[in-house]
């Protein structure tokens, strides 16, 4: 199939349509109001219902039925309703339902902005919502990206029964680039028997439920949560490495920002300085081991962890190197993009303070 | 010889949770009842809430779902859209429905959303210990009004159905109530046509019960049942509040 070029929230839009989505809940909020717009569209031509709710939390509630009634679905929004969502988040995470949830970042706290920023690394990887749980939080880089790792959150949804997150930010759902749409062949998935689709008494009384009011007989479903977790920290972990092998330097970055980066790494490399780029595809799981393993290496002096935002995905690398390197942090947040000439006068200022 | 009287099979052989006297259980009756009569309970999708019914998924014979408190309307309509054949329903009380979940009645309801929902109205809130509802009446004493509910502080309470059969995406909303077995008949009628209309894709349906709270409102259950009558049925005329033709 050859390339169109699309709007980075279209693209998404898109993409899901292509991966068998048919439901699609959501409510106005800039920068992701094209993913809701393009759904309307489609969605109908497609055979299924876009309904756009009364809010954030209706929306992520109709996600939850939907879901818990056996349906591919989505939501989208942008950080403010986001942070709505997180009483649902913490539902579906409890009641183990399968969607995706697209954050299309923009600056915080409160009203923030409407530009791009990376600043709700924390509320999507550490939890967000209330309780013990995690999203598999997916970062895509660019539109191509983004495409294929809406079909890739989908499967990974349905496979574990667990609720995806697409982290992107107002740069990749704004932009325009060409993509294309590969013909892509899901994974083998599971039958949705869990599903609450009417019971003739073939299967189990299907409930969706995440209450237990037993303290043991919670524990032990955290517990099997949390197996479940270990299984997806094997098995889904994804990173890119790029120029590792004899950096002195390597830099940290996910999504946009990660493309500033390498624009930076290319200055660096016409300066004669060695900097390499770790990149987590996913945030959760974290990809720790790819961090300890480089961190080991003898040519490599320094890390530096560029974000929009004033840190928080610095803690996880600090984390991961566990002491065995310096960990340096670069931010701009609210909004503010970096530059790839600030990022590299940060690189020169980390080697010349490890030289 | 034949059996003249025996548990609804949308009804589940265990023992309920409800304190003693309380009508939930009666509720919970009349809804399996009108479901094995229309016989229904295969394609029925129940949605339980948040509050003293929160539990009602193990007691109605049917695929179920527990929604977050207030939220039972919207994931009604997720489930509803996915399954338009099936039947799909909600059984709320008054703070879930009227306090914390008024934006997802409100909308489901104008959004003719083809689902029925089951509203239990015993002004207050039993499940945290007798706080006070948007439905408790003026002058009535709960944890959170002490002296007595306020309009100046407290507002007045809201007539749900009334406001609702405003909306012109509702297609059938009555008030029933169930003090005595006259208005339980009544009740379970209601109830039953909430469902046929439902069948008939005519739009959104709501039965308000009015119900009682003997442990929170501090009565025996026969006085509560008194209680109802002579107090809100006053403020909470009975009646078919809206009827799409």
């Amino acid at each position: 199939m050859s390339k169109v070029l699309m709007k980075g929230n279209e693209a998404i839009a898109e993409a899901a349509i292509q991966a068998g989505c048919r439901y699609f809940f959501g409510y106005p909020i800039t920068p992701q109001n094209e993913i809701p717009a393009y759904m309307a569209k489609r969605l109908p031509q497609a055979g299924g219902t876009f309904l756009q709710a009364e809010s954030e939390v209706a929306a992520i509630n109709m996600v939850y039925g939907a879901a818990g009634a056996g349906a591919r679905v989505m939501t989208s929004s942008s950080s403010p309703g986001i942070s709505l969502k997180q009483e649902g988040i913490s539902y579906i995470a409890g009641a183990e339902l399968p969607c995706l949830i697209v954050n299309i970042v923009r600056g915080g706290p409160g009203l923030g902005g409407i530009q791009p920023a990376q600043s709700d690394y924390f509320q999507s990887v550490k939890g967000g919502g209330h309780g013990d749980y995690h999203l598999v939080v997916l970062a895509p880089s660019t539109i191509q990206e983004m495409v294929d790792l809406v079909q890739e959150g989908f499967d990974i949804a349905d496979q574990y029964r667990n609720p995806v997150m697409i982290l992107g930010d107002g740069m990749l759902g704004q932009m325009m680039e060409p993509v294309e749409f590969e013909e892509r062949k899901s994974r083998r998935l599971p039958p949705k028997d869990w599903a609450t689709t009417g019971w003739k008494g073939d299967r189990p009384r299907a409930v969706i439920n995440s209450l237990f009011i037993n303290p043991q007989v919670l524990e032990n479903h955290v517990n099997k949560i949390y197996r479940k977790y270990q299984e997806i920290k094997a098995n889904e972990t994804m990173a890119e490495c790029c120029n590792c092998e004899d950096a002195e330097i390597i830099v940290s970055a996910y999504g946009t920002t990660a493309r500033i980066v390498k624009s930076a790494m290319e200055m660096a490399a016409r300066k004669g300085i060695k900097v390499g780029l770790i990149r987590p595809i996913t945030l959760w799981p974290f990809p720790t081991e790819t961090f300890q393993e480089w961190a080991q290496r003898d040519h490599v002096k320094a890390f530096l962890t560029v974000e929009m935002s004033m840190g928080q995905m610095v803690e996880d690398v600090t984390l991961s190197i566990g002491g065995k390197k310096p960990s340096h942090f670069y931010g701009r947040t609210g909004g503010m993009v970096p530059n790839p000439a600030d990022i590299l006068a940060e690189i020169e200022k980390v080697r010349g303070g490890n030289a | 010889m034949a059996k003249v009287f025996e548990r609804p099979k949308s009804l589940i052989d265990i023992p309920m949770h409800y304190c003693p006297g309380c009508t939930h259980g009666i509720v919970h009756r009349l809804v399996a009842e009108a479901m094995d009569e229309l016989n229904i309970r295969e394609k029925t999708i129940g949605v339980a809430p948040v509050g003293c019914a929160v539990f009602a998924y193990d007691y109605f014979n049917c695929d179920m779902q527990e929604a977050a408190h207030g939220r039972a309307p919207a994931v009604a309509a997720g489930i509803k859209r996915v399954h338009p054949d099936n039947v799909v329903f909600t059984y709320q009380g008054d703070g879930d429905l009227a306090s914390i979940g008024a934006a997802e009645i409100v909308h489901a309801a104008n959004r003719g959303e083809k689902i029925t929902t089951v509203f239990i109205n015993n002004a207050i809130y039993g499940m945290t210990g007798g706080q006070m509802a948007p439905t408790t009446l003026l002058d009535q004493v709960t944890a959170t009004s002490p002296y007595g509910r306020k309009p100046e502080t407290e507002g007045y309470p809201i007539r749900v159905s009334e406001m609702l059969a405003t909306l012109e995406g509702a297609a059938y909303i009555e008030r029933v109530s169930v003090h005595d077995i006259k208005h339980i008949v009544r009740a379970k009628k209601a109830i039953r046509k909430a469902f046929e209309y439902q069948l008939e894709g005519r739009g959104f349906t709501l039965v308000e019960v009015l119900s009682t709270c003997p442990t929170n409102w501090g009565m025996t259950p026969a006085e509560s049942l008194k209680w109802l009558q002579d107090n809100m049925i006053p403020y909470y005329p009975l009646g078919v509040k809206k009827e799409a033709k």
